[in-house]
């Protein structure tokens, strides 16, 4: 009896509408971010992630929205990220139901932000969300650094580093998402991804690259992660998300089945 | 059909609750209040909360909540939550050392460093997650399965003075207590509101209940 390790689908939304496409059969509006999250729900996701990719301000409240009416009638935690950039934005989405925000560019800028949140919220529900890319030579030790701007921008602040001081500063969980790895579903970055959960004492969310069940798996085993998270495989409905809690408990691992 | 009041003094997420509530039993009345008076009348009583406990203790001690809460948990069907179960032991380590409401004996401390599973791998705090509860004989369980999992997160956990007020256990690495049942309080450190079908079945059960437990 322990821990279970966590399955958590992520929905891109953008003026309150699930970008990417969504394939399953049985539902009526495949860009309805509440319906998706009731069918992910129903599967046995863990949690749901929420990346709020809506570029205008004046748009922001139709997320809010979302999180209202799914905190409404799915009774599992819910993760709010995308444009966090104050404690009032917090504030709104847990007013809202969600039970955790991601910070990501806004700690890169401020991370007394982070610091004044979990000491506001409480780190329970502080994840800092950190996007890295590998920039060190092949031969030479893996070293990764933070990039903001979807991966555009490089800081020059490396990783490892960087989640540890995130911790520091009040995090309760990391969201790590490989910058190289992101949309090519060739796995995870497993040395990223390892090499940060070793680092730090809180929770690590292993994130992009997920083309098949065995590498949400592989991001637990040889990755170390705490909770895996993927969006199109289950978006496509080519992988439910009980098959992926089958594939994972038969590599060995404790789900919530 | 009778009113549940979940207190509200500032400590987080009670949209959640509410809602989970009003879905596991609609017909029930729920009253989200700070009003000493609507909480003392009625029929049961939520206390949930998240977030640092000295936080909790002053918004209670400067509301006057402290005394009401007290007063609520002598009679009623009393339900806490989180850090509404912590707040109701003795003392908490949490922020050097609060002081809480001593209404059920013992002390809240926290997960040490370091521990690990048995593979070797450091098990990480806040403990948070789906984790197995196990459950000793309680009318909140009914129509629980023995061993379902609950969603926590924290880094604190109680551990009470009497043995006999722990209604149920998970092991982080090892046991510890995770529902308490006091007479006509039962209190978790898990999340019923965000624990799918089982928490809304304790929550449920909680509306059903008549406060009797020997």
């Amino acid at each position: 009896m322990s821990l279970a390790k966590r399955i958590i689908p992520c929905l891109d939304v953008d003026n309150g509408r699930v970008v990417k496409g969504v394939k399953f059969v049985d539902i009526r509006d495949a860009g309805d971010p509440v319906e998706i999250a009731r069918r992910y729900d129903k599967e046995g996701a863990d949690e749901i992630t929420f990346l709020d990719i809506t570029a205008t301000h004046d748009n922001r409240d139709t997320i809010v929205h979302v999180v209202e009416q799914v905190a409404s009638e799915v009774f599992i935690p819910l993760t709010v990220g995308g444009g966090i950039r104050t404690l009032d934005d917090i504030r709104r989405m847990l007013n809202a139901g969600a039970d955790k925000v991601g910070i990501n560019s806004a700690a890169v800028f401020n991370p007394d932000f982070v610091r004044e949140a979990a000491e506001r919220f409480g780190s329970q529900c502080i994840v800092v969300a950190i996007d890295a890319k590998k920039v060190s030579p092949p031969n030479e030790a893996d070293r990764w650094e933070i990039f903001t701007h979807g991966g555009r921008k490089g800081t020059g602040i490396d990783a490892v580093e960087w989640a540890k001081n995130m911790v520091s500063y009040g995090a309760g969980e990391i969201l790590l998402t490989s910058m190289d790895r992101d949309g090519t579903r060739i796995g995870f970055d497993l040395p990223l991804t390892r090499a940060i959960s070793e680092a730090v004492s809180v929770p690590v969310i292993a994130s992009g690259g997920v083309g098949c069940l065995d590498h949400l798996a592989d991001g637990i085993i040889e990755g170390k992660a705490d909770a895996v998270l993927a969006a199109s495989i289950f978006h496509f409905a080519e992988y439910t998300i009980q098959q992926a809690k089958e594939r994972m408990a038969e590599r060995g691992i404790e789900v919530r089945l | 059909m009778s009113t549940v009041a979940v207190i509200d003094y500032g400590m987080g997420n009670l949209h959640s609750i509410a809602k989970a509530l009003q879905h596991a039993e609609p017909e029930c009345n729920v009253d989200v209040t700070s009003s000493p008076e609507s909480i003392l009348d009625a029929d049961r009583v939520v206390f949930p909360g998240v977030g640092a406990i000295r936080d909790c203790m002053q918004a209670l001690n400067q509301s006057g909540l402290s005394k009401v809460i007290t007063e609520a948990a002598k009679t009623k069907p009393f339900l806490g939550i989180c850090l509404g179960l912590q707040a109701l032991l003795t003392d908490n380590e949490e922020n050097g050392h609060t002081q809480t409401l001593n209404i059920i004996p013992g002390h809240v401390v926290r997960f040490a460093e370091s521990l690990q599973d048995s593979d070797g791998n450091i098990l990480k705090i806040p403990h948070m997650g789906w984790n197995q509860v196990h459950q000793i004989q309680h009318p909140l369980w009914e129509d629980i399965p023995q061993g379902s999992r609950f969603y926590f997160v924290h880094s604190y956990y109680a551990k009470p003075d009497n043995d006999f007020v722990i209604a149920g256990t998970a092991e982080y690495p090892t046991a510890f207590a995770c529902a308490l049942a006091q007479k006509n309080i039962f209190a978790v450190q898990f999340h019923p509101e965000k624990s799918h079908a089982v928490g809304l079945q304790l929550l449920k059960n909680f509306l059903h209940w008549d406060g009797r437990f020997d």
